[in-house]
């Protein structure tokens, strides 16, 4: 069963400039889905976030959470939703007991009714319980925020950028907690700019100038990558980045980590070992080293635009 | 219900978390209410006054203990010419002067009358002109009650003398205090209800937390409702406040009906909270909404409302603008029911206007109010 249906979506926030999100499919998001939007900065998840907890109304399109209009039902959405914004919007100056018990109390829930929903993610800030808001650090903030989403359980759960400045091992924490919330049948969406972490969703989809890439699986996608994918590395690896784009053969070339990689045009067969001589050859590198690679979410991500 | 009181609860943790804002708000009206009705006070005490009669009269000398006697004067001595009364004003032994002319007493009893110079020291114009009419009331008050069996001997003659006869009706010892309580007031609880107000609510626009807040199920006109109430019940506090002060300390007697006082300022504070919740709605910035509420309408407040300067000496384009102050109206129906002691019929007129402003921005701010984020 659908927990999120999406009839193209549309948000134009000034005339004159293209819309922040234009989505002209349909989508729909199942219940209980651990669902992920991927994209970098710019690319219209916080808006589409927004329409869907019902924050902005579209300019075109319809869409539903559990059945209901997020236009004329939004009073309804906004009792069984859990909205986390990008930036943290809790109360500073509260302590972190009273920023939960506040929000339980603004969805006439308590604490004790719900806790144990929050209780494996509560149970790291208990400590801290006393302390205010603002003094936690950027993980525990989030932690703090996610509770607080969470209080009131919702039947659908919209993260935006929860990971953002937050650090690596409380980053997989928090995915952790966002799958054990998903197997208590959440339906959870998810935005991110990291693509390391989409891997960890039922699936993906990828956003870029607000249109939906791709969505499937990141193992579908990744499967259906159907390009010959080259990892180049030289002693001079700026200048390589240059002479890759400057080859014919190549069809997109970015930097990946400590390497670059490049992809090559549909028709063309040219081998690893061969763009090496040709490198050392006819540009003079030294130390090169090229292999074939397989792809990951990134590089179905980088070849995804423009289609 | 209950939600809306979590959010009452936290109102009241913000605000006293904020220790030095809550300062702020209740020691500001304590301050200024000193500072009026002590420090910049334009009434004048202990001014030396003295006195040159040639002939030392017993009635002139009389007349300069009754001047003693007032709280406003010391007399200081006899000079013998106008000027020893100079040099002794040079000098700065005295600030105001009575010169009696020659055989001023028999004078007096003649058809042509009696001459007395009033010298003051006029280096503070607004002093010297309030010393010439103090000391002009205390003596045509002793020569008509004193002498007014002198003139009836002689009862033909008298119709020579004609006394003045002025009254300051209502603040007879002209206390600048009396006209400064109700304009602080107006000045004050505006700047809690609406300042206060349209920042705590534009605040949480800025943080972020609005947005959380829209998406839950809590009517958002409740949380903007729920900010109201503290800023209320510290208006209220604030408004003892000011009363006890001005009572007990500046020894302003409150005239009129107690109750329909506290209403009336009631009636005001809904007011600028309105004006507060008004200005939330339409701006983004706690700077924006500081600058609105600070400057806006705190000017209008102090120029238009006739706490400072009287609205009826303005230009007519200005007096127009004032109707439209609702302080005016407030320390209008304050001064009314403080002050002159009237009945309530008296100031059922400001009291209608400020019910109509209240209703007609509180309409405004709801309509305005929108519970997205757009």
């Amino acid at each position: 069963m659908d927990s999120i249906q999406i009839h193209g979506l549309r948000k134009c926030y000034r005339d004159g400039v293209p819309p922040a999100v234009d989505l002209q499919a349909d989508i729909s998001i199942l219940k209980g889905e651990l669902f992920g939007i991927i994209g970098p900065d710019g690319a219209g998840k916080t808006t589409l976030f927004q329409m869907l907890a019902t924050l902005i109304s579209p300019d075109g399109g319809t869409a539903t959470v559990e059945g209901l209009d997020i236009v004329k039902d939004y009073r309804k959405i906004r009792t069984m939703i859990g909205y986390m914004p990008g930036k943290f919007s809790l109360y500073s100056d509260l302590s972190v007991r009273e920023n939960l018990d506040f929000f339980a109390s603004v969805f006439g829930k308590d604490v004790d009714s719900n806790y144990g929903l929050i209780e494996n993610i509560y149970c790291r800030l208990k400590p801290f319980e006393k302390r205010k808001a603002g003094k936690l650090s950027g993980g525990m903030k989030q932690k703090l925020a996610l509770c607080c989403s969470l209080i009131h359980s919702p039947a659908v759960l919209f993260l935006d950028e929860p990971t953002t400045g937050v650090d690596p091992s409380s980053r997989r924490e928090l995915w952790e907690n966002l799958a054990e919330l998903k197997e208590k049948g959440m339906t959870i969406v998810v935005s991110t700019a990291y693509m390391d972490e989409a891997n960890r969703c039922d699936r993906v989809a990828m956003m870029k100038s607000g249109k939906f890439l791709a969505i499937d699986s990141p193992s579908d996608i990744i499967s259906k990558f159907d390009k010959s994918l080259v990892a180049v590395r030289s002693d001079d690896m700026f200048r390589l980045l240059h002479d890759l784009r400057s080859m014919p053969e190549t069809d997109r070339c970015y930097t990946f980590g400590d390497t670059h990689h490049v992809t090559l045009k549909d028709g063309t067969s040219l081998q690893a070992g061969e763009i090496a001589a040709r490198l050392t050859g006819e540009y003079g590198h030294s130390g090169v080293e090229a292999r074939l690679v397989k792809a990951s979410l990134e590089d179905c991500y980088m070849n995804l635009e423009d289609r | 219900m209950k939600e809306f009181f979590a959010f009452v609860k936290k109102e009241f943790l913000h605000i006293f978390r904020d220790t030095k804002t809550l300062l702020v708000l209740v020691g500001l009206p304590t301050a200024l209410i000193v500072l009026f009705g002590f420090a910049i006070s334009t009434e004048i005490r202990n001014v030396n006054v003295g006195v040159c009669a040639p002939d030392g009269d017993p009635a002139v000398m009389r007349l300069m203990e009754k001047v003693d006697k007032s709280e406003y004067f010391t007399y200081v001595g006899r000079y013998d010419s106008e000027a020893g009364i100079d040099r002794a004003m040079r000098r700065g032994e005295v600030d105001a002067a009575l010169l009696f002319e020659d055989d001023f007493m028999s004078k007096m009893m003649k058809p042509g009358g009696a001459e007395i110079a009033v010298i003051t020291d006029a280096t503070n114009p607004n002093n010297a002109s309030m010393e010439v009419m103090y000391l002009t009331g205390i003596v045509t008050e002793y020569f008509r009650d004193d002498l007014q069996e002198a003139a009836m001997l002689n009862a033909s003659s008298a119709g020579g003398n004609l006394v003045p006869n002025l009254r300051m009706l209502y603040n007879p010892q002209l206390k600048s205090s009396y006209n400064f309580v109700p304009g602080i007031m107006g000045l004050i609880l505006l700047l809690i209800c609406a300042l206060m107000t349209s920042v705590s609510i534009v605040r949480e626009k800025e943080t972020g937390s609005m947005e959380v807040l829209l998406v839950s199920p809590i009517k958002p006109i409740n949380i903007v409702l729920a900010k109201m109430i503290p800023y209320f019940v510290i208006s209220c506090v604030v408004l003892v406040n000011i009363l006890l002060l001005t009572i007990f300390v500046l020894k302003v007697p409150v005239a009129g009906s107690f109750f329909w006082m506290i209403l009336v300022s009631v009636i005001y504070i809904i007011l600028s909270l309105g004006i507060g919740m008004l200005v939330s709605t339409l701006v983004k910035t706690q700077i924006i909404a500081t600058l609105i509420c600070g400057m806006l309408f705190m000017v209008p407040v102090m120029m238009l409302s006739g706490m400072l300067y009287p609205i009826e000496s303005m230009p007519r384009v200005f007096q127009w603008l004032a109707q439209l102050v609702p302080a005016k109206w407030f320390i209008e129906a304050i001064r009314k029911i403080m002050i002159e002691g009237v009945p309530v019929r008296f100031v059922l007129k400001e009291m209608t206007i400020l019910v109509l402003m209240a209703t007609v921005i509180f309409t405004a701010a709801v309509k305005k109010f929108n519970d997205r984020l757009e």
